[in-house]
C-alpha cells in the first residue's frame, strides 16, 4: 500500500485509514436502523408518505443538497491543496467547508421552525390529528434529519480542529492522514444526506 | 525486583497512572477489576431473587422490587460483565502479546473505550437511585411497557448506549490491530486461535452494536418526545422494536461466546501437550458463526405473530448456525485424543465448559424448533438454556482463561488445590441451580414471575440451594485468585509450557511487551 503520507516510524497510515473506514461502517449501521424503520413504515403507508412529503420545501432541500455536495468538493480540494504544499489554500478551503456546513444548518433551522410554527412536531395536536402515515413520516423526518444534523455539527468541529492543526503545521504535505480521515467522515455525512434528500423531499 | 509494566514509571502517579494509561495491559486489568465487582453485584442480585423464589408468594420482597431485581441482574450481567467480558479484560491484555505487538493500533482509543464503559456503567447504576427508581422492564426493555413505565428507563438505556460505544470501539481497535500489527512471519494461519476468535468477535461488535444504539435512542425519543415509532395509536408497531432489539442482541450472544471458545482452544493444546486438531476448521467456524449469527434473530420472537414462512426460515438458519459450534466441540475433543493430559484447573474448567455448553447448545435447538418453541417460550426452560450457554459456557471459559493466564498477568501461581475445590463446588452448585429450571420450564413455570403455583415449589427449593453452593464456589475462587496475587508462588516466564508468544516474555511482561519483537516461523501450537 502506498505510504506517501507516512512520516515517523510510530505512525501506521494504512492502519489509521482502516480504522476510519471501520468507524464509517458503524455510522452506516447506526443510520441503517432508521432507514430500516423508514422502509417498513413507508411500505405500510405509501400514499400518506407521498402526501406528507409535499409539505416539505423541495427548493430548500435541493439548495441544501447542493451546499453539502459543494462542501465535499471544498474538503477534497483542501486535501489536494495541502498535498501540493499550499497550506494557506488548504486552510481557506477547510474554512469554506465549515461555512457551507453552517449555511446548511441555518437552512435546516428555518425548515424546522417553519414546521414547528405550523404545529407539525412530534406529539403535537395538529400532527396527531393527521393519518398514521403522516405522523410516522414527520417522526422519521425529525429524528433522521436531527441525527444527521448532530453529525454535521460533529463534522464541523472536527474540521475546525483540522484547520487549526493545518495552520500550526502539525498537518503537513508529508503527514496529513488526519485530514484525509476527517474528509472521509465529512463525505459520509454528505452521503447520508444524499439518501435522506430523495426519501423525504422527492417522493411527491 | 525486575522491571515490568506494573512498576515502570510514566508521567502520571498513583491511580492516574492506571486510569489514564494507554497500556493495553493496564486497560485490560482495569476492565477486569471493574467486571469482578459488577459480576459479584449481579450474583448478589441473583441470590436475592432465588431467595424470594424459595416459596410462592411474598417471601422477602414486594413484586415491584422483584421486577427491578431481575431487570438489574440482566442489565449488569449482560452489559457490564459478559459483553465486555473476555475481549475487554483478557483480549486487551493478551491479544497484542499473542501477535507479537507492542500494543493495539489505537491505544488512546482503547483508553477512551474504558472510560465510555465506566461512565456508562455509572449512568446505568445512577438510574437505580433517581427518578422513578430502577427499571422494571426486564433487560429487554420491550415496548409498550418500557415507554409507559414511570421507572428510570431512559437513564438506564442511555448508560447501555454509552457502554455500546465502548464495545464498538474495542471491536474497531482489535480488527485493525489484527490486520496491521502481527509480528514478522505471523501469517493469518499462524495466529493463535484466540486471536481468530477476537477478530470474528470484533466484526460483530463493529456491525451489530450500532443497531442497538439507534434502537435505544429511538426508545428515548419515544419516552421524551412521543415520536410514535412503536406506538400503534400513532401508526407505530411494537414488534418493530423487538426486531431491532434482537438484530443486535442475537449477534451479541456471539460476542459473548466466540472469545470464550477461543480461550478454550488456547488451553486445550497446552494441557493435552499436542497441537490443536483442525486449526482451519476452528478459524473458519468462528467467522461462520459470526456471519450466520446475524441471520437468526427471529428465533427470539417466534410467538410474536410472524408469518409461518418467516418462522421456518429463522428456524432453519438457527439449526445451521449450530453446525460450526458443533464442529468446534468435535475438534476440541479430537485435540485431546492421544494427548498427555495435565488435569490442572484451567483444563478442568475447560472440560466443564464443553459439557455445560453442549447442554446449553442442544437445548437451544429445542427452542429453535418451531413446535417445541411454543411449549418453552417465556418459561424457565429458556432461563436454564441461556444460563448454561452464558454462564456454563462463557463464564466458565472466562474462569479457565483467568487461571491459565493468571501467572502471566501477576507473575505468581494461584493455589492449585484451592482452585480445584472451588471449581468442583462451582460445577455442582451450577447444575443444582440451573438444571431443575429445564424441568420447571417444561412443566410450565413462566420466567420473570414473582409468584408461582405450589406444585413448582420443590424444584425451586433445589434451585435456591444450588445458588448458595454456586456462590460459595465463586467466592472461594475469587478469594483464591485475589490472595494468590499477593502471596502465590512466583511463576516463571512459562509455567505451563505454552507455545504461543505471550509465554516468550516475562511474567509479568515489561511495559513494551517484548525486549525484541519475535520473528515467527511456525504455527502457534508446535508441540513436536
Amino acid at each position: 500500500m502506498a505510504d506517501t503520507v507516512h512520516s515517523s516510524s510510530h505512525k501506521d497510515y494504512a492502519g489509521s485509514k482502516l480504522g476510519m473506514w471501520l468507524f464509517l461502517f458503524t455510522e452506516v449501521l447506526l443510520f441503517g436502523g432508521l432507514f430500516l424503520v423508514y422502509s417498513v413504515y413507508r411500505s405500510m403507508h405509501p400514499q400518506d408518505f407521498h402526501k406528507a412529503a409535499a409539505g416539505l420545501s423541495t427548493a430548500l432541500g435541493t439548495i441544501n443538497t447542493v451546499i453539502l455536495l459543494t462542501s465535499s468538493l471544498t474538503m477534497a480540494l483542501a486535501i489536494s491543496a495541502l498535498q501540493r504544499g499550499n497550506t494557506r489554500a488548504s486552510v481557506l478551503l477547510q474554512a469554506a467547508t465549515i461555512v457551507l456546513g453552517l449555511v446548511f444548518l441555518v437552512n435546516k433551522y428555518f425548515e424546522w421552525s417553519g414546521h414547528i410554527h405550523e404545529g407539525l412536531y412530534p406529539n403535537s395536536p395538529e400532527l396527531l390529528s393527521r393519518s398514521h402515515g403522516e405522523i410516522l413520516f414527520y417522526g422519521l423526518y425529525y429524528v433522521m434529519t436531527g441525527l444527521h444534523g448532530i453529525h454535521v455539527v460533529a463534522g464541523l468541529v472536527l474540521i475546525g480542529i483540522m484547520m487549526a492543526l493545518t495552520g500550526k503545521k502539525r498537518i503537513t504535505a508529508e503527514d496529513h492522514g488526519k485530514l484525509e480521515n476527517a474528509g472521509l467522515y465529512w463525505h459520509l455525512v454528505d452521503l447520508i444526506w444524499i439518501y435522506l434528500f430523495p426519501l423525504f423531499y422527492l417522493i411527491t | 525486583m525486575k522491571t515490568n509494566f506494573y512498576n515502570t514509571g510514566g508521567k502520571h502517579k498513583g491511580i492516574l497512572a492506571w486510569v489514564l494509561s494507554t497500556d493495553h495491559k493496564r486497560i485490560g486489568l482495569l476492565y477486569l477489576s471493574c467486571m469482578t465487582v459488577f459480576f459479584l453485584t449481579g450474583m448478589t442480585l441473583g441470590l436475592l431473587m432465588r431467595l424470594e423464589l424459595i416459596a410462592p408468594g411474598r417471601t422477602i420482597m414486594a413484586a415491584q422490587t422483584y421486577n427491578a431485581l431481575f431487570t438489574l441482574h440482566g442489565v449488569i450481567m449482560i452489559f457490564l460483565f459478559i459483553i465486555p467480558g473476555i475481549p475487554a479484560a483478557l483480549g486487551n491484555f493478551m491479544m497484542p502479546l499473542q501477535i507479537g505487538a507492542r500494543d493495539v493500533s489505537f491505544p488512546r482509543l482503547n483508553l477512551m473505550s474504558w472510560w465510555f464503559y465506566i461512565i456508562g456503567a455509572a449512568v446505568a447504576i445512577t438510574s437505580l437511585f433517581t427518578g422513578g427508581g430502577p427499571p422494571d422492564t426486564g433487560w429487554t426493555f420491550y415496548v409498550p411497557y418500557s415507554i409507559r413505565t414511570g421507572t428510570n428507563v431512559s437513564l438506564a438505556v442511555f448508560g447501555v448506549f454509552l457502554m455500546g460505544i465502548s464495545s464498538t470501539l474495542t471491536g474497531l481497535n482489535f480488527v485493525t490491530t489484527i490486520h496491521r500489527l502481527r509480528a514478522p512471519g505471523m501469517t493469518w494461519f499462524r495466529m493463535p486461535l484466540f486471536v481468530w476468535s477476537l477478530y470474528a468477535t470484533g466484526w460483530v461488535q463493529l456491525l451489530a452494536t450500532p443497531v442497538i444504539a439507534i434502537t435505544l435512542l429511538m426508545l428515548m425519543a419515544e419516552r421524551f418526545f412521543g415520536i410514535g415509532f412503536f406506538d400503534p395509536a400513532k401508526g407505530g408497531d411494537p414488534i418493530l422494536f423487538e426486531h431491532l432489539f434482537w438484530i443486535y442482541s442475537h449477534p451479541a450472544v456471539y460476542i459473548m461466546i466466540l472469545p470464550a471458545m477461543g480461550a478454550v482452544t488456547e488451553i486445550i493444546p497446552v494441557f493435552a501437550r499436542r497441537t490443536i486438531f483442525g486449526y482451519k476448521a476452528i478459524a473458519f467456524s468462528s467467522l461462520g458463526i459470526a456471519l450466520f449469527g446475524y441471520l437468526v434473530w427471529g428465533h427470539h420472537m417466534f410467538t410474536s405473530g410472524m408469518s409461518d414462512e418467516a418462522r421456518m426460515i429463522f428456524s432453519l438458519l438457527t439449526f445451521l448456525v449450530a453446525v460450526p459450534s458443533g464442529i468446534k466441540v468435535f475438534n476440541w475433543v479430537a485435540s485431546m485424543y492421544k494427548g498427555s493430559i495435565q488435569l490442572d484447573t484451567p483444563f478442568l474448567l475447560v472440560m466443564a465448559f464443553i459439557f455445560l455448553f453442549s447442554i446449553g447448545g442442544l437445548t437451544g435447538l429445542v427452542q429453535g424448533a418451531l413446535a417445541t418453541n411454543i411449549q418453552v417460550h417465556g418459561t424457565y426452560f429458556i432461563v436454564a438454556h441461556f444460563h448454561y450457554v452464558m454462564f456454563g459456557g462463557t463464564a466458565f471459559a472466562f474462569f479457565a482463561a483467568l487461571h491459565y493466564w493468571f501467572p502471566k498477568m501477576s507473575g505468581r501461581m494461584y493455589n492449585e488445590g484451592r482452585a480445584r475445590i472451588a471449581a468442583l463446588v462451582l460445577f455442582i452448585g451450577f447444575n443444582t441451580l440451573y438444571f431443575p429450571m429445564f424441568v420447571l420450564g417444561w412443566k410450565g413455570m413462566p420466567r420473570r414471575y414473582y409468584d408461582y403455583l405450589p406444585q413448582y415449589q420443590p424444584l425451586h427449593i433445589v434451585s435456591t440451594i444450588g445458588s448458595w453452593v454456586l456462590a460459595t464456589g465463586i467466592l472461594l475462587m475469587t478469594y483464591n485468585l485475589l490472595r494468590s496475587i499477593r502471596s502465590g508462588q512466583k511463576a516463571g516466564d512459562n509455567p505451563w509450557g505454552g507455545t504461543t508468544l505471550e509465554w516468550k516474555t516475562t511474567s509479568p511482561p515489561p511495559a513494551e511487551n517484548f525486549e525484541q519483537i519475535p520473528e515467527v516461523t511456525t504455527g502457534p501450537y508446535n508441540y513436536t
